[in-house]
């Protein structure tokens, strides 16, 4: 809820004005993908419609209807399990199972893959006892493979949303359904269930979003994704046209899936309540099975992975972890602190904002600045690349008759590098600042008033002091984020900027997963600090989790 | 006092200047090939020289659109790529400047350069057979086009389409054969595949040593990368020169090569750069460690690289190559090869 806009008539505008630059961000590099979108490529359409389109469509479209159903299966259950009841491991798996989240779904495919593939150490066991293979499936050409590391990666997003909705409504109405006479498997289906659909459809709504952005994992697996069209398009067929209209397209659906998102958003309704009491203490078999449940997705999620990376990179790191090494390290947690400072600064002011002018228009501009998150990295990539670019040229030219001979004055600087990576994640930062800039009331602001502090002071006093872990939150989530972030980086970065995510990406694609797994090993266990500290805040604050 | 200051300031920022310009000027690659082969050699170069080198990787098709889109405010001076279709390729998009050097015309044999002075092969690398030595027989191998027939039917491995090398191939049947017959030879190799098409050659040497399949077509600098670590490989895996009898055009040669970039800030340090890689004894390092052959016919090859022995290659046409990869990427396509 937004504050009543006391502002006169006149002012009306202000709200809108204040938030277009901040827009912009995300406006420009759409703008851009589009206008490049409408020259139009005749040779070209025709043999993606024919031969390219039909497939990768299908493909996408599977693995998104294939990735829906099996995160749903393992998120919703695994919440129920942590949030409404009681066996052995609860307490651990409650947090345990958010840890995936710090492992990008890029690792998990490598891992995956250098695990199970032909030549690897499981299949070349079961060979070694069997005699031969054949009856394990080849996860090189496998779409289950893919799903699954998928799922791993993602299904942390859909367990916290709907374990949130559990400890929130769960046993108000658990108990009101078994008051009127359901059994518990009836009230979990026909009341439970529906009551934190808003925040289930949420969670899918940012997985799905994920998959669709996703390029590094279906790299591994050498999947045809609209994606990987799009790359194909762009770097093969040296068409920017055609790549452009691919990513205009790509964006038009993720942008209904994030609209769908909001909806799912508007529809939750809180309810603080002590989700201590009345945990359904699990009896009997059911107590083991709920134990063994955590702990396969658990082994499968984090642990087994992040042994293999530790076996690997322990193999390795005699002769990888040099000074080089370090310079990659300090490049991705500089970028990350850099980017998240910029976001979270942004997510601010947007917030403060969209609180002091609650007219749809600035509503709107706010939407539409957080936008960024609905493109997938490639797309961003491209949006921003070319126009700075273009913006570079047009500043040389200026410049040139005063004798600058300064080569890339935005580009040269990692300015172009940090505007993609904001637009991208400003939309993370935004919500996290959002929903603490919400639970202050309107009494509060106004009580402020009444004592004779401006705005400012306001800001100063009252909402920067309550805001401090919502900022915080917000600040570890960008940071994370840009660490695992790859696309963006890959492309857009300028000589001397390679991170550990990009050096990821290098090695997988020389399918060397020995030497991969170190600098993943280094994302994951950076990222797991901010992670558990997340995990932490969410403990606290129940009902803004997400 | 103040004054005083300012002054220690201005000498101090002088002298720093100073001191910078009195550097040589850095120059910036682009390069595809990747760091871990590149860079010891251009470490090797910063030392000789001191002339700082600044290296961005990425893949060859990225580069060539990150230069077009980058246009006058590129930061690279030298491309380097490791197939000759982009080469081409970014030639005929004028991203690459004519260079006059008549050290690199001497040191590069006219068949691995560009007739417009804009690019330099700088190693040679083959596509060729390679197969299971406990399952294989060498006379049941011949050409390319062979491992379409039917009788190859779940044996063989092929790497994925997406990766330029697959591309020069089928560009270089295109330019044999003709498009609808390099598209039958594609079919039947797909037809043909035992698995998945690998993402790398390392993985599918590797697969067919394990026995998922029994022959599979390879850079040659993979097998000697894998026979520097485990001498013993080729018991399990043998190479075989395709396509060496009469009128079968030889295996398939690539390069890796580079060029100075249209609108390099540092023209001068570039050609120096190329003209320092292409020479004799620079070149016997830079292929010393990556198993390919020197394109400097001065250098020596080593000595794994030797063991495979002589044979027939097809003859380098980079505008065959080039000019048809487009071609074959949209044929690649129709046959449905990943």
């Amino acid at each position: 809820m937004s504050a009543v806009d006391h502002t006169a008539p006149a002012h009306r505008w202000r709200g809108f004005a204040f938030a277009l630059p901040i827009a912009l961000l995300t406006v420009v590099p759409l703008l851009a993908v589009v206008g490049m979108a409408l020259t139009p490529q005749p040779e070209i359409w025709q043999h993606l419609w024919n031969h390219v389109l039909p497939r990768v469509l299908g493909n996408t479209l599977l693995l998104m209807l294939i990735v829906s159903v099996v995160v749903l299966a393992v998120g919703v259950p695994l919440a129920w399990l942590t949030a409404m009841c009681d066996f052995p491991g609860r307490k651990f798996f409650a947090w345990a199972l958010v840890l995936p989240l710090a492992i990008p779904a890029y690792v998990l495919a490598f891992v995956q893959m250098g695990l199970f593939e032909y030549a690897g150490p499981v299949q070349s066991f079961v060979r070694d006892v069997f005699g031969n293979s054949r009856w394990v499936p080849d996860i090189r050409g496998s779409l289950w493979g893919l799903v699954m590391v998928l799922v791993m990666a993602f299904y942390p997003y859909v367990y916290l949303m709907a374990r949130s909705a559990f400890l929130t409504q769960g046993h108000r109405s658990m108990e009101a359904a078994q008051a009127l006479g359901y059994s518990p498997t009836a009230a979990f289906f026909k009341v439970a269930l529906p009551l934190a659909r808003p925040w289930i459809g949420a969670g899918l709504a940012l997985v799905l979003m994920e998959v669709l952005a996703d390029f590094g994992a279906i790299a591994v697996f050498n999947f045809d994704t609209f994606t990987t069209a799009l790359y194909k398009s762009w770097f093969d067929l040296h068409n920017i046209g055609a790549a452009a209209q691919l990513a205009a397209m790509l964006v038009l659906v993720v942008m209904l899936l994030l609209a769908a998102e909001q909806r799912s958003r508007s529809a939750q309704r809180f309810h603080v309540s002590n989700p201590q009491q009345h945990r359904v203490v699990l009896k009997g078999g059911s107590r083991w099975l709920a134990s063994a449940l955590c702990l396969l997705v658990f082994a499968a999620a984090f642990a087994v992975p992040m042994v293999q990376m530790v076996a690997w990179s322990l193999s390795v790191w005699r002769e990888d972890l040099n000074s080089d090494y370090w310079g990659y390290a300090w490049n991705t947690l500089s970028l990350a602190l850099m980017t998240a400072g910029i976001a979270t600064v942004l997510a601010l002011m947007l917030s403060w904002i969209r609180r002091r002018h609650g007219d749809g228009l600035t509503s709107w501009t706010v939407r539409l600045a957080v936008l960024g998150y609905a493109m997938p990295g490639v797309v961003l990539a491209v949006g921003v690349f070319v126009p700075i670019a273009w913006l570079d040229a047009w500043l040389m030219a200026l410049l040139e008759p005063w004798g600058v001979q300064t080569l890339g004055i935005i580009k040269g600087s990692l300015a172009g590098m940090l505007l993609a990576l904001a637009a991208r994640f400003l939309a993370v930062a935004y919500n996290a600042t959002d929903a603490a800039m919400q639970r202050i009331t309107r009494s509060q602001e106004e009580a402020c008033a009444s004592l004779g502090l401006g705005p400012w002071q306001t800001l100063r006093r009252l909402h920067l002091p309550l805001l401090r872990t919502g900022l915080l939150s917000a600040f570890l989530m960008v940071v994370v984020d840009v660490m695992k972030e790859m696309p963006i980086t890959l492309m857009m970065r300028q000589f001397g900027w390679d991170t550990l995510a990009v050096r990821v990406f290098q090695l997988t694609s020389e399918s060397m997963w020995q030497e991969a797994a170190l600098p993943a090993l280094a994302i994951v266990l950076v990222g797991l600090l901010p992670v558990i500290l997340l995990v932490l805040q969410t403990e606290k604050t129940p009902s803004s989790a997400g | 006092m103040k004054l005083w200051k300012t002054a220690l300031c201005v000498s101090l920022v002088g002298a720093a200047s100073l001191a910078q310009a009195a550097q040589p000027q850095a120059v910036t690659v682009y390069s595809s090939r990747i760091e871990a082969l590149l860079k010891p050699t251009l470490d090797e170069y910063t030392k000789q020289t001191g002339v700082k080198i600044n290296l961005l990787t990425d893949r060859g098709g990225s580069l060539s659109e990150r230069l077009a889109a980058e246009g006058a405010s590129s930061p690279a001076d030298v491309l380097i790529t490791v197939d000759v279709g982009n080469l081409w390729n970014a030639a005929e998009r004028g991203l690459l400047q004519k260079v006059d050097s008549p050290t690199l015309n001497a040191n590069v044999p006219a068949n691995f350069r560009d007739e417009g002075n804009r690019w330099w092969g700088l190693s040679q690398r083959e596509r060729t057979i390679f197969y299971s030595a406990d399952r294989i027989k060498p006379e049941q191998l011949s050409t390319y086009e062979d491992l379409a027939d039917p009788k190859w039917k779940g044996k063989l491995c092929l790497r994925t389409s997406k990766q330029a090398y697959t591309q020069s191939l089928v560009a270089m049947l295109i330019a044999k054969h003709g498009v609808e017959k390099a598209e039958a030879i594609t079919k039947g190799w797909v037809s043909n595949l035992a698995g998945d098409v690998f993402t790398n050659d390392a993985s599918l040497l590797k697969a067919i040593a394990a026995g998922q399949c029994d022959v599979g077509i390879s850079n040659t600098y993979y097998y000697g990368r894998i026979l520097a670590k485990e001498p013993e490989f080729n018991k399990t895996v043998k190479l075989f020169w395709a396509n060496q009898g009469a009128n079968q055009g030889g295996a398939h040669v690539n390069l890796s090569g580079a060029g100075v970039v249209k609108h390099a800030k540092n023209p001068e340090g570039a050609r120096k750069l190329l003209e320092w890689l292409s020479s004799e004894k620079v070149q016997t390092a830079y292929t010393h460690g990556t198993y390919e052959s020197p394109i400097n016919k001065k250098a020596e090859q080593d000595p794994i690289v030797k063991a495979w022995g002589k044979f027939i290659p097809s003859p380098l046409n980079a505008g065959d190559i080039g000019s048809h990869q487009a071609e074959a990427i949209k044929l690649l396509d129709r046959v449905g090869y990943r």
